[in-house]
């Protein structure tokens, strides 16, 4: 199967989406000719035209806020916002406008729009262009949130996204952008709320997220030879949860792991945790452990940032510690 | 004035009538008690959304505020699903689940009343993108009050629509007060509709007691933005003859003298001396509309009562799509 990037399959998406129904259009800072600050749609103005790539002012409350109007009358926007970091200055109308229409009006509204953002830390963007937020928007009822973490996963959420009827945000990994990954030619969708297991393994379950799945299957090739079989399971979505594929991995390994690249407290993690503790847990053999990034800003000096989100070794740490192995090695 | 035809003058002195009885009659069954949560009523601005929404279609949209059933009755709503909506029952616009401060109906081109202040700006600067991309040539008004326009909001949408050339009009209903801050207080313009300068786009400022003179401005940006002329701010100067929400008597901050003052200027009154003397109608006329309406009313009311409640599952219907 072909190889291509995570920032190449972004952009098939949308071409594809895009190509296919021409009420999808492209809001957003710099998307034009610029092709947004991480290239995601370098090519798509010169194929669709400036009225379906809009460049925008930075109005990041505008961009979000005419998306949701141009929905409410039939669209299907894609906005960008440059980074997650920046939803904070939109979070009105994603948050009260943008989620709550379709309830509030009694379930006439269709926001049929997509926003999409990146976040992550590894570059030395620093504390406001390095965050990972999406426990902000999985706490609010009425949005879907995915956090692709390969090619084929950013693809096909992508278009299947973009194709329902309920506004998604979708967290992309500024990271991640040039990972390469078999994408097949041709037509696929992923729906929506469907976890996947990314290494199946017996001896007990690592919930990741986004880049932290990388991170999470080194650790597992770390630990086979070690005996410690290792199963990742990558939620793809956050909102709506595949809880059950989590739930019956538990209930095969009997221990648990989240890693997730956001603040510690109340990430996703908390609620992974909160959940199988309340449904599996005369499962567990162990308490569920949570590796997350330190409740601090993102540093901006590298080895600060490295020592701040988590890593293979604290990963590996975390699975030892759940596990009850103590290696003088590891010391 | 006699360039206009009896029957918008008839509609005009209507609407404004079906606005004032609904909100005061929602007054008083708001303080026996029937009704939950809290209104914010706009008895005293009827002719702003009036002389507006006379120039729209049904495919036009309006978006509002959480002052905005005078905004919605104008663009159309009926008066049974919005009263039914303030009893929170089933039969409301929005099966109860919203409430006074976000009535929509998107079949007759109501994006919403909304309860966050100026959030309304960028969404219908959205629905504007939307006309103009599809090349109909429908256009979106968007209502909201002088505490609105100090929000970036305002900002980032009237900068949107402007530089996009948006079928787009800005209505800012100046009732001189954000909540209980006078607008002296809150900003240093004294007309708002300066500030579309700052967006290279046509500004108004218009007498809000006048209908005839919202009715006029109103409809040369209405047909500017239906033409592809892009979007105009038009500032009606108008008062809330009560406080800011049912229960405030306003005295905090407003002196009863202006609001005296304010008052000699009914709109519905001034309107309805005009037509008189101008011999347009008759007193009989207007008493069998105000007779009318009350008996819609009623009507409304009744339907209200009698409507159910929601089932508790309905609760978690309607988050999402299917």
């Amino acid at each position: 199967m072909r190889q291509i990037s995570y920032r190449q399959a972004l952009q098939e998406a949308l071409r594809e989406e895009m190509q296919r129904d021409d009420s999808v259009f492209l809001l957003g800072e710099d998307i034009a000719e610029f092709g947004g600050s991480y290239k995601v749609t370098a090519g798509l103005l010169e194929e669709f035209g400036p009225e379906r790539v809009r460049n925008t002012p930075i109005s990041e409350a505008a961009i979000v806020g005419a998306a949701l109007g141009a929905s409410l009358v039939g669209m299907r926007p894609v906005a960008e916002l440059m980074y997650v970091d920046f939803s904070a200055i939109a979070m009105d109308q994603i948050v009260n406008q943008v989620a709550k229409v379709r309830y509030m009006f009694g379930g006439k509204a269709k926001a049929s729009l997509v926003i999409r953002t990146q976040g992550g830390a590894g570059r030395s963007s620093a504390a406001q262009h390095a965050q990972s937020l999406e426990a902000w928007f999985v706490h609010i009822p009425g949005l879907k949130v995915v956090q692709p973490s390969t090619p084929y996963d950013a693809k096909g959420l992508l278009k299947a996204a973009i194709r329902d009827d309920n506004p998604v945000m979708f967290l992309e990994h500024k990271l991640l952008y040039p990972v390469q990954g078999p994408v097949p030619e041709g037509e696929y969708l992923i729906p929506l709320g469907q976890a996947d297991v990314k290494r199946p393994g017996s001896d007990i379950t690592v919930v990741a997220t986004s880049r932290m799945v990388h991170r999470a299957l080194a650790a597992a090739e770390t630990l086979a030879p070690e005996g410690i079989d290792v199963e990742v399971i990558d939620p793809r979505t956050l909102n709506p949860l595949d809880e059950e594929t989590i739930l019956a991995s538990v209930r095969k390994t009997q221990h648990l792991v989240v890693v997730y690249e956001a603040y510690e407290r109340c990430g996703i993690g908390a609620e992974i945790a909160a959940l199988v503790a309340n449904q599996a847990i005369d499962f567990l053999d162990a308490p569920i452990e949570r590796v997350a990034a330190l409740n601090t800003p993102v540093p901006f000096n590298p080895k600060l940032e490295n020592y701040v989100i988590p890593n293979e070794e604290r990963i590996i740490a975390g699975i030892k510690r759940v596990l009850g192995i103590t290696d003088s090695a590891d010391a | 004035m006699l360039a206009i035809d009896q029957a918008t003058l008839h509609k005009l002195y209507h609407t404004m009538v079906r606005i004032r009885l609904f909100e005061q009659r929602i007054m008083e069954l708001f303080q026996q008690g029937r009704l939950p949560g809290f209104l914010h009523v706009s008895i005293g601005q009827e002719a702003v959304p009036t002389g507006v929404c006379a120039h729209l279609r049904s495919n036009d949209y309006i978006s509002s505020t959480h002052r905005g059933h005078g905004d919605v009755i104008a663009k159309g709503a009926r008066l049974d699903r919005m009263m039914a909506e303030l009893y929170g029952k089933k039969t409301g616009y929005c099966k109860g689940k919203g409430g006074s401060m976000h009535i929509a109906d998107l079949e007759l081109g109501i994006l919403g009343a909304n309860g966050i202040v100026g959030a309304g700006i960028p969404i219908a600067t959205g629905t504007a993108l939307a006309f103009k991309m599809r090349r109909t040539d429908q256009v979106a008004v968007c209502f909201f009050g002088d505490g609105g326009a100090n929000t970036g909001a305002f900002h980032e949408g009237l900068n949107l629509a402007s530089v996009w050339n948006l079928p787009v009009v800005f209505v800012c209903q100046n009732n001189q007060y954000a909540e209980s801050t006078p607008q002296r207080v809150h900003q240093k313009i004294k007309d708002i509709a300066v500030r579309a300068m700052a967006y290279d786009i046509p500004g108004e400022t218009v007498d809000g007691m006048d209908v005839l003179e919202v009715y006029r401005v109103a409809g040369d940006a209405v047909a500017r933005a239906r033409a592809g002329g892009g979007p105009t701010l038009v500032e009606c100067k108008t008062y809330r003859f009560y406080g800011h929400y049912v229960g405030d008597p306003g005295t905090a901050y407003r002196r009863p003298e202006e609001v005296e003052e304010w008052k000699q200027r009914d709109p519905i009154a001034t309107f309805a001396r005009r037509l008189l003397a101008e011999g347009v109608t008759t007193a009989a006329e207007l008493k069998a509309i105000e007779e009318a309406v009350q008996q819609e009313l009623e009507a409304a009311i009744r339907f209200a009562e009698t409507s159910p409640e929601p089932d508790l599952e309905d609760a978690l219907q309607d988050i999402y799509a299917s």
